[in-house]
């Protein structure tokens, strides 16, 4: 899947003074990529932008075909429901027959293998099971994009280790991985190319093995410095 | 000290009163606190199907007057129950509009003029808790691709322990308020009487004990409801995070 998915074309998010993210234009086209940069780099804001949550101050994406998206957050928003119907909902919502919806629901809750805490109050769930189930609750909808806002920022290892093998095997049914995260052995295991930002703008595009070996940027090369001294 | 004095025999004298009425199950007072309950219960009711879905689009909607609307609603929460009983009495007096159904002076008319004093209450208290709950759910909930209207009924529903609260608080208006009920009921013995103007009755008439002995059961009342909806929020919560 080397053909670019989607062109981003001078895109641009201004909040009062501040350039949130300033003129971005990039090519996407690998499978699975990872933004990276320092915080406040505008990494979100730029993943929002993408996912249509906000709308930028100028630009444009200029997307191949249309993509079915989903996205996940860093942390996530259970009703107060059970794990299964909080699968549920986001299937309903796609206008899905109840029946097609508890199936499929239920099995993407044993693909992240929380089979067994279907019928457990979301919101009383873990931190990590919570965000098993959110990831559950995107697989069901198999979109063709999905996009996760450091999905592992606030949970222990273990969990995110489970998140990660999560995020892979849904790569691995074909859809394309666009998130951001801190943990840069995380970036290096799920990413083929890295995107680098810095203060709202692009630094680098680079394949993963370039850029943890010697990146373009010397603003990539500080922040791989501090992040792994 | 010889008033002082005078007024605590009152307040034994009344508890005693009440109690005495409470035992003999005496059916006129009987009556009356049920007719409260039943016209503040269907008072609240509507309100709560009217207000909480007002309350909720003023939440997460988009529309031009939103503003307007929030501040109307909000002032509106002060509304005098003597101004709302007249307005509903002139709605449904003989020349008024709705003057044919007759309704004037019956529990009917204490509904939708309660109803009417309580809407706004429950509508500007959902709002804030919708409010709240929309900026944590907004991006998730509009990820997943769900329109406003659907939004707003997701949050009514995940809302509903919260919810209970401005429920509550809109029968405690509907229940103690006199002014509104006097005036499209009339204070009819045995037709249109209930607790509040009872005690206004009993207490200009100079009956004390009474008018006390039935503020008790009110204050009971409206005590013994509170703390069960408070136990079975708690319940809830702890049962659904």
């Amino acid at each position: 899947m080397s053909t670019a998915w989607l062109a981003i074309d001078g895109l641009g998010l201004t909040e009062g003074a501040t350039r949130i993210v300033d003129d971005v234009s990039l090519t996407l086209a690998a499978q699975r990529t990872v933004v990276l940069g320092p915080n406040g780099a505008g990494k979100s804001t730029l993943l929002r932008l993408i996912h249509g949550l906000l709308h930028p101050s100028e630009g444009a994406l200029r997307w191949s075909q249309p993509l079915s998206q989903a996205m996940v957050f860093q942390r996530p928003i259970m009703l107060r429901t059970t794990a299964l119907a909080n699968v549920v909902y986001g299937l309903k919502l796609k206008g899905h027959a109840m029946d097609v919806c508890q199936r499929r629901a239920l099995d993407s809750l044993a693909h992240v293998g929380l089979e067994h805490l279907a019928q457990r109050p979301a919101r009383l769930l873990s931190g990590g099971e919570q965000q098993r189930v959110a990831l559950a609750r995107v697989w069901a909808l198999e979109p063709e994009l999905l996009i996760l806002d450091e999905p592992t920022a606030s949970l222990d290892p273990a969990s995110s280790r489970e998140v990660e093998r999560i995020i892979n095997e849904i790569a691995a049914s074909g859809t394309r991985i666009l998130m951001t995260t801190h943990n840069l052995g995380q970036a290096r295991r799920i990413a083929e190319e890295i995107v680098f930002i810095d203060r709202g703008r692009i630094a680098e595009q680079t394949p993963v093995a370039e850029f943890f070996k010697l990146p373009r940027t010397p603003a990539a090369q500080d922040f791989l410095q501090e992040e792994m001294p | 000290m010889h008033k002082l004095h005078h007024t605590m025999i009152e307040f034994s004298d009344s508890f005693h009163t009440a109690w005495q009425l409470l035992a003999a199950s005496d059916s006129r007072l009987f009556a009356i606190v049920l007719l409260s309950l039943r016209v503040s219960f269907a008072a609240t009711l509507i309100a709560c199907v009217v207000g909480m879905p007002v309350g909720a689009l003023l939440a997460v909607g988009r529309f031009p007057g939103r503003r307007v609307l929030i501040v109307l609603f909000n002032g509106l929460m002060g509304l005098p129950p003597v101004v709302v009983g007249l307005l509903v009495y002139l709605l449904l007096s003989r020349a008024g509009p709705l003057g044919s159904f007759g309704l004037l002076f019956s529990p009917t008319a204490m509904v939708i003029a309660q109803a009417v004093l309580v809407t706004p209450i429950v509508a500007a208290l959902t709002r804030q808790v919708i409010a709240d709950e929309w900026s944590e759910y907004r991006e998730q909930l509009r990820s997943l691709g769900a329109s406003r209207a659907r939004a707003a009924a997701t949050l009514l529903w995940d809302g509903r322990f919260s919810l209970s609260t401005a429920a509550l608080a809109g029968f405690g208006r509907a229940i103690a308020e006199v002014g509104a009920v006097m005036i499209v009921g009339g204070n009819i013995d045995g037709v249109t009487r209930v607790m509040t103007t009872t005690i206004a009755l009993e207490t200009s008439k100079g009956d004390l004990p009474l008018a006390l002995a039935l503020g008790f059961i009110l204050i009971a009342v409206v005590l013994i409801i509170n703390a069960v909806a408070y136990a079975v929020r708690g319940w809830a919560e702890r049962r659904w995070g």
